[in-house]
């Protein structure tokens, strides 16, 4: 399907509004197998990109995308920013040419993955941007599917990113990346419906 | 915790400001960025590759502190122990850009690799040409909780000395990355903390020792080493450190340059101390020690603590180390 600048600008605005509301669960998150401020630096961005967006609506896709990735890009920091930028930024570039959702994302997996050295069973957002990339190819999204990603990065051994030093302990933990990454991802079937 | 400061969110961009207004001959800022560019008159006119190196604060005077003629051309300043982010670097690449192309100088953490890496594909979207060597010369812990591979620590000092020498005598940007790499092979660090730093947002130091308490292999932002032991006397922790990182070279021959490095709370005179008692041990190793410095070059805030960096050099790199940089803190 094709992802309208309309939709693309309430898929946006909710993500922003679950970071807003969901800050602290993600510090949570990361207290247990990271440094505990994956919340405070995606408010950061979050509160930024509604800022950007504020001062100047964008005229396409690929501007919003662009808008939305400098936000992140210039207020994350630390990992999270580059990955989250790297994704956006590259999402943007595809979409001058094509503005097919399952394509976008899958774009978007493929910029985390070069960006953080990393691939899918390393506990990190990857485990949801490419099963729901998958899922958008075949034709459908869900919200369960969403949470199914996102609960599958529990039981995983984290060989990359910041969990990674913790080992087998950081067994047993959601993976804080995912979970903000399910957020945008449960955001998305908002808009598109699951 | 007590400390002069006045909003914890504002400590980069005031710290920042008063680096540059007490010494605007030597540093500027670029406007809209806490990033800091050479300001002497040589500069406007420095036909060379362009350095720059950042990082997150609270290592002063690293990196701002080595902004100069004869090491970095500008240094990009992130939040507190947290890396810069692209936007900043890219705006230091262009103010130093030459046309001879950028190095990038980065300590060996995943947000950093990842930043800098991000202003890399920024500049080389705009044709300037970008050379990278990641610094990792902490030899105490293979994986730490902010990395994959070693942490880059004090080493980081000399690697930026030698690579600024080089690319004053006009080296390409290429003979610089091969260089780098080369002198990062050979520079190999280990620290020791009597008490931890404390992070201005978080109030109170970052792990607990006791009175007695020591830890070995602790990293530049609070992350833990290696072992817990009781103090003991100079002479026994300067023997540790020397033992392990020179068992580390496989060739013991040659020259060494060494740098023994406070962590931001350490007494000189204690880091005078260790330093007698490291020659004492070098020597009894057979190691020939062809550069030496003692000082506070890269810290982690109010750390107590000391680290031990040695270097097998070639001679060259001895005159580098050795050629007078007019910054703020070498």
């Amino acid at each position: 399907m094709q992802l309208t600048l309309d939709e693309a600008t309430k898929w946006i605005n909710s993500f922003v509004e679950k970071i807003e509301h969901n800050s602290a669960t993600l510090n949570e998150l990361d207290t247990a197998i990271g440094d505990g401020d994956h919340g405070t630096n995606m408010d950061r961005g979050a509160k930024a990109i509604s800022e950007a967006l504020s001062k100047k609506s964008p005229e396409n896709l690929s501007e919003l995308l662009k808008t939305t990735a400098f936000a992140m890009i210039q207020k994350v920091g630390g990992a999270s920013g580059p990955l989250y930028g790297t994704a956006l930024l590259d999402m943007s570039k595809a979409a001058k040419e094509n503005d097919d959702l399952a394509a976008l994302v899958q774009v978007g997996a493929d910029g985390i993955k070069r960006r953080g050295q990393s691939d899918v069973k390393m506990k990190t957002m990857i485990d949801v941007w490419q099963p729901v990339a998958d899922d958008l190819q075949a034709g459908s999204l869900s919200t369960d599917q969403v949470t199914a990603a996102l609960n599958s990065t529990k039981d995983m051994v984290a060989t990359k990113g910041r969990a990674s030093y913790l080992e087998e302990k950081s067994a047993g933990h959601l993976d804080p990346g995912s979970q903000s990454s399910a957020y945008l991802f449960e955001s998305l079937v908002e808009v598109i419906g699951g | 915790m007590k400390k002069i400061i006045n909003n914890v969110e504002n400590i980069v961009p005031e710290m920042v400001s008063g680096l540059v207004r007490s010494n605007s001959d030597l540093v500027e800022e670029i406007p809209g960025t806490t990033a800091v560019v050479r300001a002497d008159a040589k500069f406007a006119s420095a036909d060379q590759v362009g350095i720059v190196s950042g990082g997150g604060s609270g290592h002063e005077p690293l990196h701002a502190g080595f902004v100069g003629d004869g090491m970095l051309s500008a240094a990009v300043a992130g939040e507190v122990f947290t890396s810069p982010t692209p936007d900043q670097i890219y705006e230091a690449i262009k103010a130093v850009d030459k046309g001879k192309g950028v190095l990038l100088i980065v300590k060996n953490y995943s947000g950093d690799v990842m930043n800098f890496d991000m202003a890399k594909e920024m500049a080389e979207a705009e044709d300037i040409k970008i050379g990278t060597v990641i610094v990792d010369d902490d030899i105490s812990v293979e994986n730490s909780e902010f990395t994959q591979g070693k942490r880059g620590v004090a080493g980081t000092v000399l690697v930026e000395k030698i690579l600024g020498a080089a690319a004053r005598a006009g080296k390409s940007l290429e003979d610089l990355v091969n260089l780098g790499k080369s002198v990062i092979n050979n520079t190999k660090t280990i620290g020791i903390a009597l008490k931890a730093a404390t992070v201005p947002a978080v109030g109170h130091p970052g792990f607990d020792l006791k009175d007695d308490e020591i830890e070995f292999g602790i990293g530049i932002h609070n992350e833990r080493g290696y072992s817990v032991e009781k103090i003991q006397p100079s002479k026994q922790l300067s023997e540790e450190l020397v033992a392990k990182i020179i068992d580390e070279f496989d060739d013991k021959t040659g020259k060494f340059a060494v740098l023994i490095n406070g962590m931001g709370g350490t007494p000189l005179m204690e880091q005078y101390i260790f330093a007698n008692d490291t020659f004492d041990n070098l020597k009894a190793k057979n190691i020939d020690v062809g550069y030496s410095r003692v000082g506070n070059m890269v810290t982690s805030l109010d750390m107590v603590g000391i680290s031990l960096t040695i270097m097998k050099v070639e001679p060259q790199w001895i005159d580098w180390l050795n050629e007078p940089a007019t910054t703020i803190a070498w």
